[in-house]
């Protein structure tokens, strides 16, 4: 299956030269590129491992896909993600985040456990297939 | 001050009747004070009628005058107290009808409470015989004012945190037929909807808890597919459960079942009543919930523009009060919206600050204070083919709807979410290029579809369903004519 967090993922994978327009149309606007990866895809998994500091004072997309491609190659079995951070008062939070980089094109998927409660209400569990191995040895 | 008297204050105050103008409440050398909330009315005053005696009356109907003179004002520093009607101008282009600007002292007021807020504007004055019809366009809120109110226990900004999705619209489909579907077959196209792309589904105004579904059932089930959803993509997903029920308790009751089924968002009615709002707006904040507004009923007082009230007052309240969604146009669907009127409720829902904007019908530099952000909603009539449209005229934090447009779909209601999501991230990922979307949007939904047949159906299915009427509620200030 493939996971379909972050803001592009329906459509095809992005080219090199279309991740440098995001992050041209993200700098345009004096956010800053943050790269992260991992290999647990649970959607409650927040903090992603973070490759470096958030880019504040790169005005020059190259940068940051020197950036990106130095994480592909040191992690090339996680999920790599791009995000552009507002720091301006009312927002301070994410403009945009988008996954650009996968460890398979055919992830094994999310197992929904149920545990039975009173009246038919279920305790649901999610449970990333690919979590069964220590972190590091997933996606191989 | 600088007061100037109709009257001596012993000729004000002989018992009898005597014209409100004359009462105090006509004060065209006032000046507004920070403090005060300022309110805009539309009026129309019977044949006859001064029209600033008119707007007297209704700055002392909503606030201290009764019909005759009452000695017991005396016993207050009753100026204080007055509405002050401080200016009228003619609507321009109408017989007739005039803007009155009336200042209310902030200590008129209960802090925190949109209801007493409602009740002190509109409570009384809609009906007064001296008028042919009355509307309330604006009021500005002080920002003194504004930090009595918690606002929306959650906001655009956090509500992306907790979804996860950011740098584009959210996308919903309210569940169709709203009306006869079991509680399992609901749940069915819940779950088609979210496994095919959509953020979010909804519950319609009228389902709660009809003999054909009960609200319990329809928890469990609707529950069962968010979660198997969020198993099939690895994304949060999420279900406006409708809690409008006859009394608080049984909205408590089902926001509780809400919140121990793992739900992240529920629902309410605008018909449920300011004080019910804020009352399930205070039970969100508590429990970590979005809350969601349908504005069920607003029309019936919104979109008449000589009577009522308008559109972007029920937008500040709603902000006041604090949910976290509410509908609010769509400009190119099948409901009511001018694109400028429209512009001016996103903008009262989203912006920390929104100033005067006639053009879009905002009467008064309104301050948000920290209040948090609400996000609006677009619904009714929409479809993928109007993507750049949607994104054009509502930018790109609002929920945008297709019920229809999701459900329709000649290959279901999965591919019908796709179709809606792709052509979503294709128009974000042209704006972001720096594509003119408005020119090029059809090309590239057209170069998008060439990669999802489910697009490829929709653009077909739908490509000539416009909702091409004029606007009722339009701006009376406006750079070139807009149909009327």
């Amino acid at each position: 299956m493939r996971i379909t967090q972050g803001t592009f993922s329906f459509l095809p994978d992005f080219t090199d030269e279309e991740i440098a327009a995001q992050i041209r149309y993200c700098m345009d606007r004096g956010w800053a590129m943050n790269i992260e990866f991992t290999d647990d895809i649970h959607p409650r998994n927040t903090y992603w491992e973070m490759w470096g500091l958030p880019m504040f004072d790169v005005d020059d997309p190259a940068t940051v896909m020197y950036e990106l491609n130095e994480c592909r190659k040191a992690y090339p079995n996680c999920y790599i993600r791009l995000s552009a951070y507002d720091n301006r008062k009312g927002w301070e939070s994410l403009r945009l985040s988008f996954i650009v980089h996968r460890p398979t094109d055919d992830d094994p998927g999310i197992r929904l456990e149920r545990t039975e409660g009173w009246s038919r209400t279920q305790r649901y569990k999610l449970y990333p297939y690919a979590t069964d191995k220590p972190q590091g040895e997933r996606y191989r | 001050m600088n007061e100037v008297k109709a009257r001596s204050e012993k000729e004000r105050y002989k018992p009898g009747v005597i014209p409100y103008k004359e009462m105090g409440y006509w004060r065209p050398e006032y000046e507004p004070a920070d403090t005060d909330l300022i309110a805009c009315f539309r009026i129309t005053p019977q044949e006859g009628v001064d029209p600033e005696e008119a707007a007297a009356a209704v700055a002392g109907e909503s606030s201290t005058a009764t019909w005759t003179v009452v000695w017991t004002d005396r016993l207050t520093d009753y100026d204080r107290y007055r509405g002050k009607c401080y200016h009228i101008e003619p609507v321009p282009g109408k017989e007739n009808q005039y803007f009155a600007y009336i200042a209310y002292d902030i200590d008129l007021f209960e802090p925190g409470s949109v209801v007493n807020c409602a009740a002190s504007i509109i409570g009384n004055v809609f009906g007064f015989k001296p008028l042919k019809a009355l509307r309330l366009e604006d009021i500005r809120f002080p920002e003194a004012y504004v930090r009595t109110f918690d606002g929306p226990p959650t906001g655009i900004v956090i509500e992306r945190e907790r979804l996860d999705k950011f740098g584009r619209p959210l996308l919903g489909a309210t569940v169709k037929p709203k009306l006869g579907l079991s509680a399992r077959n609901y749940g069915r196209v819940v779950y088609e909807a979210l496994k095919g792309g959509l953020d979010f589904t909804k519950d319609d105004e009228n389902i709660n808890s009809q003999p054909f579904m009960h609200w319990r059932d329809r928890w469990l089930y609707v529950m069962e597919a968010v979660n198997k959803a969020q198993a099939m993509t690895g994304e949060v997903k999420g279900h406006y459960l409708n809690v409008t029920a006859a009394t608080m308790e049984e909205m408590y009751e089902r926001a509780e079942f809400a919140k121990e089924l793992g739900s992240v968002i529920i629902m309410i009615d605008l018909v449920i009543g300011w004080t019910a709002i804020q009352s399930m707006a205070k039970w969100c904040r508590k429990n970590d919930m979005i809350l969601h507004l349908h504005r069920a009923g607003h029309s019936t007082y919104t979109r008449q523009k000589d009577h009522g009230v308008s559109f972007r007052v029920i937008a500040k309240w709603a902000r006041l009060a604090g949910v976290d969604h509410v509908h609010a146009g769509t400009v190119v669907g099948k409901l009511e919206g001018d694109p400028y009127t429209v512009r001016g409720f996103y903008d009262v829902l989203r912006e920390d600050f929104v100033p005067k904007n006639l053009q879009h019908g905002i009467f008064f530099d309104q301050p948000w204070g920290s209040l948090r952000k609400v996000m609006p909603v677009a619904s009714g009539g929409i479809h993928a083919g109007q993507m750049h449209q949607l994104l054009h005229y509502l930018g790109e934090d609002v929920v945008l709807q297709f019920g229809g447009g999701t459900i329709g779909h000649p290959m279901g209601i999965a591919a019908g979410a796709t179709a809606n999501r792709v052509a979503l991230e294709a128009m974000i990922k042209a704006r972001n290029e720096g594509k003119d979307i408005m020119a090029e949007g059809p090309e590239i939904l057209e170069k998008a579809a060439k990669h999802c047949l489910p697009l490829r159906q929709a653009l077909e299915t739908w490509k000539d369903v416009t909702f091409d009427y004029a606007s009722t509620d339009t701006p009376d200030f406006v750079p070139t004519a807009t149909p009327v």
